[in-house]
């Protein structure tokens, strides 16, 4: 029971590095009736994501006269957690479908569109902590495949901090057991930090060391959003 | 002051495409003197300027665009009609009946909820409102035939240079088509085989649009779907 023997082999649940991604994969354009759509399975979460839009707004009166207003829906599917959860828009669903808003709306040419609306909806099929990060960065590639005019893709990666080691990706257990959980969406060619959410305690260089990091992470994560969307057209491609 | 990027490779939005001045064509934005794109597709570079065209793009309704549509509302003097655009489109009276509006016009009798429309594009009111008008030839109500809906900027490409490759797939299967700007393609054969080999071909076009020497291709496919269908 010494002391020492608890420090030597500090792992995490999954046997990860400290700054190392779970497993992703991501495919665009999977939905035929929706405008785009995207799957993304970032370790053991799978969400689908849709676009629709930009088109005209309804109730009408909710329309902004100088832009197109941006709708997200976050949504757990009853199935996506243990045990069952209620169906029905939590709290926390319509925190995470303002979150996604905020972080998407910068990448959006919205102004282009006035009086219309696009709407997001990213739907949770299996949950493993990190679900508003992958949702962001599903819905990203969704809004790429509608053929909405964006600035840059958004990517979302979060760090957190456990056992007092600042780690890469939470997954479930440990964002769970850990002290905190500092989500992060960034445009990796503006350069821009787009959300940034805490959650725990932190102190000022630790949390300096979350954003560095996720960061790095996102800029991985970016990489595959490309391959991504680049896979849908890529088979043709190698035809010509 | 350089180019980042072949012409028709396949670029990505914030994609920087060009450093320095340079006229900017569809699809692109301007950030700190950087060009870059804003939509997925090729990148096209060329006399003086760079653009992009559209792999995935909805359709920005032009004035003397052809399009289908279908009649979503009727309203006091006017019809609203669905054409797939960021706001929907107005038919006024006097565009559909070639005469003024009068109270005792019994406007549902002339276009009801639910039809289809061949309609252009006459006018972007302040509002950008498209205003629709079905006088003319080859325009107005459509009782018969299938509606084929693809990605609007892909329509040039079903086109072809000057109509070669609609001309090409009309002649080879024997259909009529209206093809709307807006990506509804309205397909009107002799018979449910003919719709359907069009409603193959299209799916093709649109999911090969930005590959080289499609319309031999196209030609290809035709002959052995007719030979496989005899």
């Amino acid at each position: 029971m010494s002391p020492r023997k608890k420090k030597v082999e500090w792992k995490r649940a999954d046997g990860r590095e400290l700054n190392e991604l779970r497993p992703i994969k991501i495919e665009s354009g999977i939905l035929p009736n929706a405008d785009g759509s995207a799957y993304i399975e970032m370790g053991r979460n799978k969400i689908i994501a849709g676009v629709f839009g930009p088109r005209e707004m309804h109730p009408k009166h909710l329309a902004k006269p100088h832009m197109a207003v941006l709708r997200c829906r976050y949504h757990m599917a009853p199935f996506s957690v243990d045990p069952r959860r209620s169906p029905a828009p939590s709290r926390r669903d319509n925190e995470i479908s303002r979150v996604m808003r905020y972080a998407l709306e910068p990448a959006i040419f919205l102004e282009r569109y006035p009086r219309s609306s696009i709407e997001v909806y990213a739907e949770v099929l299996q949950a493993d902590g990190g679900t508003r990060c992958a949702s962001i960065n599903a819905a990203t590639v969704a809004l790429v495949d509608a053929g909405i005019p964006m600035r840059d893709l958004v990517v979302a990666c979060a760090a957190g901090k456990m056992d007092g080691r600042i780690i890469l990706d939470l997954g479930d257990y440990e964002d769970k057991k850990g002290e905190a959980d500092v989500p992060v969406a960034y445009m990796p060619k503006l350069g821009k930090v787009t959300l940034l959410q805490m959650d725990g305690v932190l102190s000022a260089e630790e949390l300096e060391q979350c954003i560095d990091i996720s960061i790095e992470g996102c800029k991985q994560i970016y990489e595959m959003q490309r391959e991504a969307l680049k896979k849908k057209y890529g088979i043709e491609e190698e035809e010509t | 002051m350089s180019a980042c990027f072949e012409s028709r490779d396949l670029v990505i939005p914030g994609d920087v495409l060009y450093e320095g001045r340079i006229r900017t064509g569809d699809n692109t934005c301007r950030a700190e003197g950087k060009v870059c794109a804003t939509r997925i597709g090729l990148v096209n570079y060329g006399h003086g300027s760079v653009s992009v065209i559209a792999l995935e793009a909805g359709y920005n309704p032009l004035v003397g665009d052809l399009v289908v549509g279908e009649v979503i509302d009727i309203d006091l003097g006017h019809w609203i009609v669905d054409i797939d655009a960021s706001a929907e489109a107005v038919l006024n009276v006097p565009d559909a009946i070639d005469a003024p509006f009068r109270p005792d016009i019994v406007m549902p009798d002339i276009l009801d909820v639910g039809d289809t429309i061949v309609a252009k594009i006459v006018d972007l009111d302040r509002r950008r409102t498209p205003i629709l008008s079905i006088l003319g030839r080859g325009l107005g109500k459509m009782e018969e035939g299938l509606i084929i809906r693809i990605t609007p900027s892909k329509i040039p490409r079903l086109i072809g240079k000057k109509g070669s490759m609609v001309n090409m797939i009309l002649k080879e299967t024997g259909c009529m088509a209206v093809i709307g700007q807006n990506g509804r393609v309205l397909v009107q054969g002799r018979t449910r085989e003919q719709e359907e080999m069009v409603v193959n071909v299209v799916g093709k076009i649109e999911r090969e649009a930005h590959t080289t020497g499609l319309t031999n291709r196209i030609q290809e496919y035709i002959k052995q779907m007719k030979e496989g269908g005899n």
